[in-house]
């Protein structure tokens, strides 16, 4: 089985770290992973965006032209990339900052998670990123949160590993809102 | 009969390429009494430039690497990093270090590398055939230059032993001539101990031998030699620009 | 970092590269700052002294491959690594060390040019990575990766095929398979027998030879003989160590031709192709110097359609259509390199679909 993810935002939604958990996550269940980052030329604030491949053989080509899994955390990405969701793909949108306008793609889902409010509502803006795999997870089945949390201690710094719980927190209310 | 002179153990038993009267040879003789007196030659690793200095391996009983144009002290750079406990220098002409050579010998100078540069600066290129140089006297007719250097378009001649003495990195700079007795034993002592700073992990030192080039100067020797003293002297003052211990 | 676990570790591919170089025991690092490619000096600048290793930044590319020339004619193992505009400023000190023997590995992660470019993937200085790249008519050895774990144990591969040839070794990559992280296991194989280095300068010692490394040759017929010997050498890596890796030619009635980062773009696409009932296979060189000629000429002798991708106008496909069988077709698709030209595995289905005639 060989899975793909896009994932993108603007600089500061935590975009990379999203696509480094989910392959952390990936390889903690033996799966060969592949991530590309892309990112535009400023530091700060500038687009982000990546794409997560794992399979349990090759991964195969790290660019995407039609994901099966778009994760679309702010207008701009929605705009630009929603439309290329590959049919019978699920496109996982930032309700809170992305009206779909009413905007359907053949045969793919569009699943609106308020991610920043679920994030603002668990005591930090900065964990819409994790309300997001969450989302991610629960819409696919592509890995177990298990995974995600041990991926956690990986991804993050020592020093940080106080939040974890928080964040598995923020991983389940966005599985959860996923769920609908 | 007791024998008062001989050939360093570290020159080959060789006749050179060079032209009478040109002071490549002193040079090179200072530098191999100074490996021979340091008891050193085994462990010395010689770095040769492009230019008349390029045959550096055929004259000296040493290893020796050749360096691109203008290179050497990056090469002498990476040959002391890699092996620290040997005792590395440059041989280097004045187009190669003040022209081509500018960024590798300001860095390698700046960084205290801790190796030795032997700089002859004899006004040209001259193993192309006399063009002007970097070190060309303001007026000084060469090939290239051929109603004199014009200082508003050429720029004037650099003064390295000068100019490298305002970097920290620099242990030691001196400037040296081989016109007469009196500079030649002054010249060895200075080489000498340039040598000596590096056995001793001072940093970068830096020798500026000013030579005479008659073929390309269109001199007889005795004239070069005159005009040593006469020209470049003035315009280059001997002396120790930058010391860093005692002698 | 020396790892020699089979833990899976999630690293950069220029992060991979320096990661090897230690494991291969490289002692000096010597470069100059540029994207993509600066994920290697800073990695080996917190790593290299760790085991005593030297790191030195240079003051310019020129400075940098010439203090690889220096520390390699010591006998140590050295590298250095840039970008496009680096490399050809790099050019000189390469043709000096093919002159004077010397072996020692470079990293290109390429970047689009000409000029400055940018720093989007690219694959046009094939020609200058695989014709020698300077002045004076020589060849250097060059590898192609096109995974994280391939910029790892190629770059182990590049010191050892650099000290057994004694010549530069090349890592070309690009920016895709440099800035990209992948699960890897950073395994050491087993290292190759290494000729001893019988002609380093270290000091003559009382007893020795003088070791001379210079490329300037003056006597009658020297040169003419020098180049000679560099070519048998040629003849001996085209012979030896020609490396290539296959996929689905068995059959194949169209078979994909791409290196590093488009290759593994190709490898999705000749999926797609497969599950469209196509029958398309892949040839990837993973060493383009030597190129594997007898490979495509072996595949052409059945198949007789080749489709050359590449992030340019086309380069590597002139080494392609010198291998294959006379009546063999190699057609071609490139995406000259710059932002917004990575072409996507759709788009290289569509080509394969376009190109593609089932024989009868």
């Amino acid at each position: 089985m060989r899975y793909d993810v896009f994932i993108a935002g603007y600089g500061g939604q935590g975009v990379l770290l999203a696509g480094n958990l989910l392959s952390y996550a990936a390889i903690h269940e033996g799966k060969n992973v592949s991530f590309f980052p892309a990112y535009g030329v400023e530091k700060r604030g500038g687009a982000a965006m990546c794409t997560v491949v794992f399979a349990d053989g090759e991964t195969g080509s790290p660019v995407v032209g039609n994901p099966s899994v778009s994760v679309l955390l702010n207008q701009l990405s929605f705009d630009k990339y929603a439309s290329k969701v590959k049919r019978g793909g699920v496109c996982i949108v930032n309700s809170t900052l992305i009206d779909i306008g009413g905007l359907t793609i053949p045969e793919v889902e569009i699943v609106q998670v308020p991610m920043n409010q679920i994030a603002l509502d668990m005591g930090d803006v900065r964990m819409v990123n994790m309300v997001a795999c969450g989302a991610y997870i629960e819409k696919t089945g592509a890995m177990q949160l298990s995974s995600l949390e041990a991926a956690l201690k990986k991804a993050l710094p020592e020093r940080n590993h106080k939040l974890i719980p928080a964040n598995v927190n923020a991983m389940n209310a966005g599985a959860k809102a996923a769920k609908g | 009969m007791k024998q008062v002179f001989s050939r360093p153990e570290s020159l080959k038993d060789v006749s050179t390429h060079f032209c009478p009267g040109c002071n490549h040879g002193s040079v090179h003789r200072l530098v191999a009494e100074a490996l021979d007196e340091f008891g050193i030659r085994s462990r010395t690793i010689g770095v040769a430039s492009v230019g008349c200095s390029v045959f550096l391996y055929g004259y000296f009983d040493i290893d020796v690497i050749e360096s691109p144009h203008g290179r050497a002290p990056a090469v002498a750079t990476g040959a002391k990093r890699a092996r620290p406990d040997r005792i590395v220098f440059t041989y280097q002409g004045d187009g190669d270090l003040a022209a081509i050579g500018t960024s590798e010998i300001i860095h390698a100078a700046n960084r205290g590398e801790n190796i030795t540069v032997i700089f002859v600066n004899n006004t040209t290129y001259g193993m192309t055939g006399g063009q002007m140089a970097p070190t060309t006297l303001p007026g000084q007719k060469t090939s290239t230059s051929p109603y004199g250097r014009d200082t508003n378009k050429d720029g004037a001649p650099f003064k390295m032993a000068e100019l490298l003495s305002n970097l920290d990195g620099v242990a030691f700079s001196a400037r040296v001539a081989l016109n007469n007795p009196k500079n030649v034993l002054n010249a060895k002592k200075l080489i000498k101990t340039a040598f000596r700073y590096q056995v001793e992990n001072r940093g970068f030192s830096f020798i500026e031998a000013l030579s005479s080039c008659p073929t390309n100067w269109g001199m007889q020797s005795l004239e070069a030699n005159q005009r040593v003293t006469d020209e470049m002297i003035p315009y280059f003052p001997l002396g120790i620009y930058k010391n860093t211990a005692d002698l | 970092m020396t790892v020699t676990s089979t833990e899976k570790l999630f690293v950069k591919g220029n992060e991979a590269v320096a990661m090897a170089a230690i494991e291969a025991g490289c002692r000096c690092y010597f470069g100059y700052p540029i994207t993509p490619q600066s994920d290697i000096p800073e990695y080996l600048s917190r790593e290299l002294p760790k085991s005593g290793g030297e790191f030195l930044q240079a003051e310019s590319e020129i400075g940098a491959i010439n203090m690889l020339l220096g520390a390699s004619a010591t006998g140590v193992r050295a590298m250095t690594s840039s970008s496009g505009p680096g490399i050809s400023l790099k050019q000189e000190g390469i043709s000096y060390m093919a002159g004077s023997e010397l072996p020692g590995v470079i990293i290109d992660i390429m970047r689009s040019g000409p000029g400055l470019g940018g720093i989007d993937a690219s694959q046009a200085d094939y020609w200058q990575a695989t014709r020698g790249g300077g002045h004076g008519g020589y060849r250097i050895i060059v590898l192609a990766p096109a995974s994280v774990q391939e910029m790892y144990d190629l770059t182990m591969l590049a010191f050892d095929l650099s000290d057994i040839y004694r010549m530069p070794a090349m890592v070309l990559s690009d920016s895709v398979v440099g800035q990209m992280k992948e699960s890897i296991v950073a395994n050491p194989r087993a290292k190759l027998a290494l000729p001893e280095k019988n002609w380093v300068v270290r000091g003559r010692a009382e007893g020795e030879e003088q070791k001379i490394v210079k490329s300037l040759h003056l006597g009658d017929g020297e040169m003419e003989a020098f180049h000679w010997q560099m070519d048998a050498r040629y003849h001996e890596l085209a012979d030896k160590e020609c490396r290539w890796e296959e996929v689905e030619t068995a059959d194949a009635e169209l078979i994909v031709t791409a290196f590093g980062s488009t290759s593994r773009i190709a490898k999705t696409a000749i999926v797609m192709a497969r599950e469209a009932g196509m029958k398309v296979g892949l040839i990837r060189p993973i060493s383009l110097f030597p190129f594997p000629k007898k490979a495509y000429a072996q595949l052409s002798e059945r198949c007789k359609l080749f489709l050359d991708i590449e992030l340019s106008t086309g380069q590597m496909i002139d080494d392609v259509r010198l291998s294959v069988a006379r009546d063999a077709e190699v057609a071609f698709y490139g995406r000259p390199p710059g932002a917004g030209s990575l072409p996507t595995p759709e788009e290289l289905f569509e080509q394969i679909r376009k190109n593609y005639r089932a024989t009868a």
